[in-house]
């Protein structure tokens, strides 16, 4: 049994697997056992005990989530792979969809027998042609090996599974508004409750789950929890596709056990930094994350321990600011980013992004007034949880809210050396 | 007038999901494919054939990026434009394509040849700075690199 279970049997040259070769590494072997020995209920038990946690970011129980959904409920129900990648520094599930597609149908066949879903689809983004190749290619053989269709390996379950590509948007990797987009709407987010596992595509009950989530889930039913469980360093289990981009000497994306140091990452896997460069800060997980700082290199890169530096683990794909790299602008360029993706559904998200936008842009242009901090930490509150639908807001306000904490000098700076301005109000 | 391949493809669409409508954006995509952009008219032959008001498919078209609602060139630039691309030095490559071409983000050349669009990270940023021309991906472009190749593109 593998170390690296997610990503060991991908060839150096990253082409995917055939279905035979996959099946010759082990490949489909949860399916037989899932759909042969177990119930829908004892598959759903076994990922329980393993503590897997939502690989797309939020890091909330796989097991959990799926136990709302009623077993009973009558068909259709749905269950989907959420393939949007869109998070800016995230590059991890590409890897899973472009070079392991058949891993990723193995574990939608089996997440949708514990769910006793019928219909799958994989949400892939747009930009993603190969991984829509070889995810084509890989259906297609899943449906003539027997793996998909009715009546799989003679049980009367059945699965139909779908590739749907985006037409753009980051709104789409929300999970509700997948499910709108995945209709035929504007990929605007849902109220909840309901929640999509009572009433998600179509009405009908429907799980979403990260492609990397998706992934573990063959080997957890193949090698057990307990086994999953020993994969980690810490209480989070498994293993995690961590990456790091930004100017670090080798820029690149690994398995490794979960719990692995921000430090070693960055130091061991990563090389450390560009010659003339010193770290100064890192985005632990995606765009939507508080910056972690030099006293944080020795936390683990799990979900409570990133949680109890302050941040979060988000995707798991570090992004790395240097000391020559203007924070300010660095900034600007993340709210930028979620001032153009927001929906425009909720008024503070729509309404406050762009502002923020201004003032950074006013701040780089010398045109910074006095009361910009206070102005940029009000918003941080007003577009903080709570006050819109999904968690796009929020999640931009995480680097603002810690890059105004860590790095407070660096939006002074603009302020005292070049503006004249009187504050706006007194 | 939706052409007879293009109903073919997107009854194919229809026929995954449960009522027409729900295939609008496959629809979209499946006529942008073959006409580069969706005209006003390419719009109401779709919603038509969807059985939905223009207006409620021009909502949709509107709200993603990758659906084009004016016309385009032969060929789409993406520039990622996001965060790792920001500090690898993305700007250097939109300021040499932008001089190259003499188009800013959003136009198109005066041969209809490129158009040039801001696009959100690209998911290769281990690669930095990156780039989509139509659906090839270059990864760790240098402005020295873009010359040759946008010669591979006529």
């Amino acid at each position: 049994m593998s170390e690296k279970p997610l990503t060991s049997h991908i060839r150096a040259d990253r082409a995917p697997l055939t279905l035979r070769e996959y099946e010759a590494k082990g490949g489909y072997q949860s399916v037989r056992k899932a759909l042969l020995n177990m119930t829908p209920q004892a598959v759903q038990a076994e990922v329980k005990n393993s503590n897997l946690r939502g690989r797309g970011g939020a890091g909330f129980s796989t097991a959990l989530k799926w136990s709302f959904v009623p077993l009973d409920a009558p068909k259709p129900k749905y269950l989907i792979a959420n393939a949007d990648e869109m998070e800016p520094g995230t590059f991890k599930d590409r890897l899973l969809l472009e070079s392991a597609p058949h891993q990723l149908i193995e574990g939608m066949i089996v997440s949708a027998y514990a769910l006793q879903a019928d219909t799958s689809f994989i949400f892939l983004r747009w930009a993603y042609h190969t991984a829509a190749k070889a995810i084509n290619i890989a259906i297609a053989e899943a449906y003539e090996a027997g793996y998909l269709g009715q009546n799989i390996l003679g049980t009367d379950f059945s699965l139909e599974m779908h590739l749907h590509t985006g037409a753009g948007r980051y709104m789409c990797g929300e999970e509700t508004a997948l499910l709108n987009s995945l209709e035929g709407k504007r990929a605007t987010p849902r109220a909840k409750p309901p929640f999509p596992q009572v009433s998600g595509l179509f009405g009908k009950p429907t799980i979403v789950n990260n492609v990397e989530t998706l992934s573990c889930i063959p080997h957890i039913i193949t090698n057990g929890a307990e086994w999953f469980k020993t994969l980690s360093l810490t209480g989070d289990s498994g293993t995690k596709l961590y990456g790091v981009s930004g100017k670090i000497r080798k820029p690149g994306l690994w398995e490794l056990p979960m719990g692995t140091t921000l430090r070693e990452l960055i130091e061991e896997h990563a090389g450390g930094m560009q010659l003339g460069l010193s770290f100064r800060g890192a985005l632990p997980g995606g765009a939507s994350t508080d910056f972690l700082v030099r006293e944080h290199l020795d936390v683990r890169m799990d979900y409570g321990s990133v949680a109890a530096a302050g941040s979060r683990l988000g995707t798991g794909t570090v992004i790395v600011l240097d000391d020559k790299t203007s924070v300010v602008g660095f900034v600007k360029n993340l709210i930028h980013f979620f001032a153009q993706e927001s929906c425009g559904f909720c008024t503070p998200c729509r309404e406050g992004l762009p502002w923020i936008e201004k003032i950074l842009h006013a701040m780089q242009s010398g045109d910074g007034r006095k009361d910009d901090i206070p102005l940029l930490e009000l918003h941080t509150r007003y577009l903080g949880p709570g006050n819109t639908f999904c968690a796009l807001a929020p999640g931009a306000m995480e680097p603002l809210q810690s890059a105004l904490k860590y790095f407070r000098e660096d939006f002074e700076a603009y302020i005292r050396e070049r503006a004249s301005l009187e504050p706006l109000t007194a | 007038m939706l052409t007879g391949e293009e109903i073919t493809e997107i009854e194919k669409a229809i026929h995954v999901v449960p009522h027409r409508k729900a295939a609008c954006i496959e629809a979209l995509k499946i006529v942008q494919t073959k006409r580069r952009w969706i005209s006003d008219d390419s719009l109401k032959d779709i919603a038509t054939f969807l059985e939905m008001s223009p207006a409620e498919l021009d909502s949709v078209a509107t709200f993603y990026n990758l659906i084009f609602r004016k016309p385009v060139g032969r060929h789409i630039i993406l520039v990622c434009d996001s965060i790792t691309c920001w500090v690898m030095g993305y700007e250097k490559l939109h300021q040499h394509l932008g001089s190259k071409l003499g188009i800013r983000y959003g136009e198109t050349t005066g041969d209809d040849r490129f158009t040039m669009l801001p696009n959100p990270c690209l998911g290769t940023c281990d690669c930095a700075p990156a780039l989509m021309i139509d659906h090839d991906l270059y990864r760790n472009v240098t402005p020295e690199e873009l010359d040759e190749i946008l010669d591979r593109y006529v």
